[in-house]
């Protein structure tokens, strides 16, 4: 009874096409069949070397070896290739074998039809089915494959990273060679006495930083947006306009700007503030001054985005509820508490999460207006306004700490990521995301 | 009678913070405009409005032989039209998928893509900048491109928060009438998601603008600069002592970008807020 699909399973399984091949569909099962030779001839080249490479990071060390009565110089082993190469391939072998499980499935899908009496699906049915049926799957390969490569991989890569012992001075190839060391890194970073000062540190101006950036941002958008939109105020289209230009101009020239502004012996502010008889403030070189001066331009560069946000908030607030409240003869600010703050906070609840941990990873603002400085003694490679990305993009292209940054760079991600799940999680989205249709 | 004397004082109390945040937002700009037609190369300026006018230093910008300015803007206007335009069609093709049909994986794509988006994003910085030296695009702008575009998905909710918001009994009738997947995409999808679109393909397109750190560890040699990094090395390599030259700079920067977002401002609104409502 179950002749052909017994058949071209077993087929199928022995080599990837050859199911197809006896379900009589020919042009799949060639390409199946090429798809297959391709992919063996790579994987025998390399597939050893990938596993060997990732495991043991190389052997051979960069050195001088005798050849014959010479000496001459031999290439060692790059560890950090080795594991790129061998993650490439270990990600090949997983595509490679998915399409083999589907190629099976398909065999024995097919020989069943075959079984029941069908004749299997020429080409051209399968290729409209998939254009059919298997539409997003067809939209989504392309950016997904983009994603797998370009994003999942080096991420990845970089998490291995902090469980090796790639830093500087000892331990950069090619000249020497990298090891697995566990968890010793993270151990260093929370224990070592140097480390753990400048971790704590500047992980605690990072969450102040994040809590004042994204509150001062999200009321004065409130405050902007209200008053552009109170009673009594004229031009609000040129109102909006006007306050739309900090965040239309790139943020890379508007912070180059800024740094120039708040320069504490030629600029302009501290010039208006000696006109005034007031002294010149340190504002870039003093640790106080210059966590003032972040959020201060934080707040020009971030107000004009809530405030968008927020006047489209607005227009959505149905009339009518102001109308009944004028009714029950509310004030203005009892409207204002009653009607206008819940619906704002309630819109925008999920974004204000999101824009707390966007903030987090604010590398802009604080790298360009004062590359972290004024430097902090006691801190290893690290300012006092530098946040934990600054630092970690510090010790990645300054330090070459690669372990290090990346340890960094996953505890960053586990304050974001938990925070943001659990935003996503209880946002109307999330939960009613069919209902909506 | 008092009642309407201090709704004038309160009106008048609004005119008069609305003028000063207007100070606030305008200041900086018309400081470096008016900087970068002041003579003589120094920060310090006594007076706002410099004495003297002159355009010396936008000359000098497309003159001086080791600063490749007008270069550095055609390379940037290149790689964002282009990012621009490849990115615009990932996001929305996939996102369309995302929002429209339902599929196995679907929820655990979303969720990946959400995880994806929150490691700092120059994490990964090291291993594509092996990768690309292994496929031999290091200091090409193809590897700028295909990096910016294939990244761009991963910021595509918005988009998706869009599509949700369409109705989806007009895909539904079109397939009842016969048309392909494809067609109700381009025919009827397509045309309604116009300011979704002009969102994205603005938000790219300014984006390659600014940014400077992943450019300046792949593009090696000066000719193949974008302005972002030149600007950023005028900035860090003589810091206060060319100061108009680099608010020329700025200058021929901005105005474009800025005259885009006010132009298509009513979609940047639409955009943000439709990403909003929707988380």
């Amino acid at each position: 009874m179950n002749g052909h699909r017994n058949a071209a399973t077993i087929l199928s399984v022995l080599c990837m096409g050859l199911g197809q091949l006896y379900n009589r569909q020919w042009i799949k099962g060639l390409l199946l069949l090429v798809f297959n030779a391709a992919a063996l001839s790579y994987f025998i080249s390399n597939l050893g070397t990938a596993i060997w490479g990732i495991v043991t990071l190389g052997e051979k060390t960069q050195g001088l070896e005798k050849l014959g009565r010479l000496m001459v110089p031999v290439e060692g082993d790059h560890s950090i290739y080795l594991l790129i190469g061998g993650l490439i391939t270990i990600f090949a072998l997983a595509i490679y074998l998915t399409v083999y499980g589907m190629s099976i499935k398909d065999a024995y899908r097919t020989g069943g039809e075959r079984d029941a009496g069908k004749t299997p699906a020429s080409f051209k049915q399968t290729w409209a089915y998939i254009t059919d049926k298997k539409f997003p799957i067809l939209l989504l390969a392309l950016p997904v494959s983009g994603v797998l490569l370009l994003t999942i991989m080096p991420i990845i890569f970089m998490i291995l990273l902090a469980f090796t012992n790639y830093s500087s001075p000892d331990h950069i190839p090619p000249a020497s060679l990298v090891d697995w060391v566990g968890f010793q890194t993270f151990k260093d970073l929370l224990t070592l006495k140097t480390w753990s000062r400048t971790f704590v540190g500047v992980f605690t101006w990072t969450i102040i930083w994040a809590v004042l950036a994204t509150v001062t941002t999200y009321f004065g958008g409130i405050l902007v947006a209200l008053l552009i939109e109170s009673k009594g105020i004229r031009f609000k289209k040129l109102w909006r306009t006007i306050f739309i230009i900090p965040y239309a101009i790139p943020q890379l020239i508007s912070l180059l700007v800024m740094r120039n502004l708040f320069n504490g012996q030629f600029g302009p502010i501290n010039q208006y503030l000696s006109y005034f008889g007031l002294g010149k403030l340190p504002w870039l070189t003093d640790p106080l001054w210059a966590k003032v001066t972040v959020i201060i331009v934080n707040m020009w560069v971030g107000i004009p985005v809530s405030m968008v946000l927020i006047l489209g908030i607005l227009t959505a607030i149905p009339k009518d509820l102001y109308e009944a409240a004028d009714v029950d003869g509310a004030s203005g600010f009892q409207k204002f508490k009653i009607i206008t703050m819940p619906f704002i906070l309630f819109s925008t609840a999920p974004i204000l999460i999101m824009q707390f941990a966007g903030n987090i990873n604010n590398f802009n603002v604080i790298f360009l207006l004062t590359n972290g400085d004024p430097v902090n003694g006691n801190y290893q490679y690290a300012g006092s306004t530098d946040l934990l990305v600054t630092w970690l993009y510090k010790l990645t292209l300054n330090n070459s700490k690669f372990n290090m940054s990346s340890a960094i760079g996953i505890i960053i991600f586990l304050l974001v990521a938990s925070l943001s799940i659990w935003s996503y999680r209880r946002s109307r989205s999330y939960k009613e995301e069919d209902m909506v249709q | 009678m008092t009642n309407r004397k201090s709704n004038y004082i309160l009106t008048a109390l609004k005119y008069v913070i609305l003028i000063a945040i207007a100070v606030c937002c305008i200041y900086p700009a018309l400081w470096v405009v008016l900087s970068s037609l002041r003579p003589g190369t120094s920060l310090y300026s006594p007076t706002l409005i410099p004495e003297t006018f002159t355009l010396a230093h936008y000359r000098e910008l497309f003159n001086n032989p080791s600063f490749q300015y007008g270069k550095w803007y055609l390379n940037t206007l290149k790689i964002a039209t282009l990012t621009m335009l490849f990115s615009t069609i990932l996001v929305t093709l996939s996102m369309y998928a995302l929002s429209r049909f339902r599929f196995k994986s679907r929820k655990s794509m979303l969720t990946s893509m959400l995880i994806l988006g929150m490691f700092p994003g120059f994490m990964s910085m090291i291993a594509i900048f092996i990768l690309m030296l292994q496929l031999n695009l290091l200091d090409t702008h193809a590897a700028l491109i295909l990096v910016y575009s294939a990244g761009s998905v991963l910021g595509g909710f918005v988009v998706k928060g869009y599509y949700d918001t369409i109705p989806r009994s007009l895909d539904e009738a079109a397939r009842i009438d016969g048309a392909s997947h494809m067609q109700v995409f381009l025919k009827i999808m397509l045309p309604l998601s116009k300011p979704i679109l002009t969102y994205v393909a603005l938000t790219q397109f300014t984006g390659v603008w600014g940014d400077f750190i992943f450019a300046r560890l792949v593009l090696r040699s000066k000719e193949n600069w974008t302005l972002a990094v030149g600007m950023w090395d005028l900035v860090a390599s003589y810091q206060n002592s060319n100061f108009t030259l680099f608010a020329a700079g700025a200058v021929l920067i901005a105005i474009p970008i800025t005259l885009l977002f006010i132009f298509l401002q009513r979609f940047l609104v639409q955009g943000l807020t439709s990403g909003a409502s929707k988380g």
